[in-house]
């Protein structure tokens, strides 16, 4: 939680002074190892280290790459490690982060493990909050979509739990409602069930969207049915509040309507642009260069 | 109460809880061993009603982590000239490498190669155990 203020704050001088950061880590190399294909993520990690002034290489499908000849994580981070001064590492399997940061002599950077963290992104939706909303405390939070899948959604709520006075609303069909684990950990006076987004959203200062996926359904059907609920259409924004702010993880498919993207408070390009900034904290903290 | 010869030089494994004895026995592999052994089932036992109890007339290397993983309750007793000259409390071990394997498909550990799997104990009293890797919950 204090590591997280100080990335934070980081974040705040690079926006502020973002001059004074472009040659900080000249001479720099990160390593980019996704052993799944990421493009945003990639190159928003990428984008902040040339916005430092370092250098980046990688690989980005692990078919290109030793991987496919069999190469441990072990190795390859050892290997990693001699050229390079930091990794950022993807891989479809929990854990596998935590495996190669025990083997490497330079930082290792989480860039999402399966469905298991992805703490870059949660980190990104903080400081969108931070950012736009002054602070992170005393704010009711809906959040819409599939709530039982979504790994964002998830590791979103844990993190807000830290901080004092959050409101939950979870909006979702009651087949993608949030997981019993979940909730085990929140004060039961802090949240709210719904599968209604019209009757809650002009309780909300933040309205986080994620994506509902046609597989998570048993026939095509009921993913019509219900999908029609959980897009966000500029008519549900009638009744929200005028500082609201709308944010999604992207990519979006179809549950934001283009229509919404003129309105101030869709805030979710924005958000990728935090997401950058961030980065740039967390790599510039993690080579010592805060 | 049963009547066991006894040890000289050797090991008493005490306070095993009825049925695990067994488990312990082969853990050990004490079937394959040479020198003389015994399993000894349902004892009567003030403490826990029934237990089970293993002598052996040697003195071996134990992996205590593994026999606290078994059963965290039992007591080892070693035996040097007829006399005690040590005793063991077991106690659940902080963290388990190697052992136990995770029961989470998608866990790095069960694909990669040459990784020891690491579990930490996050609550002694449930005996619950973590994948250092995916956080995944632990049966023993
Ligand atoms: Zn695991």
């Amino acid at each position: 939680m204090e590591e997280q203020e100080e990335i934070f704050t980081l974040a705040d001088q690079i926006m502020a002074n973002e001059g004074q950061y472009l040659d900080i880590c000249r001479g720099k190399l990160l390593s980019t190892l996704f052993y799944e294909p990421s493009t945003r993520t990639r190159f928003s990690f990428e984008a902040a280290m040339l916005r430092l002034g370092g250098q980046v290489v990688g690989f980005s499908e692990p078919n290109s790459s030793s991987v496919s000849k069999g190469e441990s994580i072990a190795d390859t981070i050892r290997t990693v490690g001699c050229y390079a001064d930091i990794a950022v590492i993807r891989h479809p399997k929990e854990g596998a982060p935590k495996l190669a940061s025990k083997n490497a002599n330079i930082p290792v950077i989480n860039a999402g493990d399966g469905g298991h963290q992805h703490p870059t992104q949660t980190l990104t939706d903080l400081l969108t909050i931070r950012s736009l909303k002054k602070s992170i405390n005393h704010q009711v939070i809906g959040l819409c979509g599939d709530l039982k899948f979504g790994r964002t959604a998830h590791s979103l709520v844990k993190a807000l739990n830290k901080y004092e006075n959050i409101r939950f609303i979870f909006i979702s069909p009651i087949e993608l409602t949030i997981p019993e684990y979940i909730l085990e950990d929140l004060d039961p006076g802090s949240y709210t069930l719904t599968d209604n987004l019209d009757e809650v959203i002009d309780q909300l200062d933040i309205l986080y969207m994620t994506r509902i996926q046609k597989e998570r359904f048993f026939n095509e059907e009921e993913y019509l049915r219900l999908k029609g609920y959980y897009i966000l259409t500029k008519d549900k924004l009638a009744t929200a509040k005028e500082d609201m702010i709308v944010m999604h993880p992207l990519p979006r498919v179809d549950e934001i309507c283009s229509d919404v993207d003129d309105d101030p408070r869709a805030v979710y390009f924005k958000q990728a642009k935090f997401g950058m900034y961030v980065r740039m904290a967390l790599i510039l903290k993690l080579l010592g260069g805060a | 109460m049963l009547e066991i010869t006894g040890i000289h030089r050797g090991i008493v494994i005490d306070h095993i809880k009825a049925g695990l004895g067994y488990k312990i026995f082969k853990e050990l592999k004490l079937q394959d061993v040479a020198y003389p052994t015994a399993l000894i089932r349902n004892v009567h036992s003030n403490k826990l009603g029934k237990k089970d109890l293993i002598k052996i007339d040697n003195v071996i290397d134990l992996n205590l982590n593994v026999l606290g993983l078994i059963d965290p309750n039992l007591t080892i007793t070693i035996i040097e000239n007829g006399q005690v000259i040590e005793k063991k409390q077991i106690k659940l071990p902080e963290t388990v490498v190697g052992i136990l394997s995770c029961k989470n498909p998608r866990c790095i550990t069960t694909t990669e190669h040459n990784v020891d799997t690491t579990f930490h104990l996050v609550n002694p009293q449930t005996k619950e155990y973590r994948c250092e890797f995916c956080n995944t919950r632990a049966k023993l």
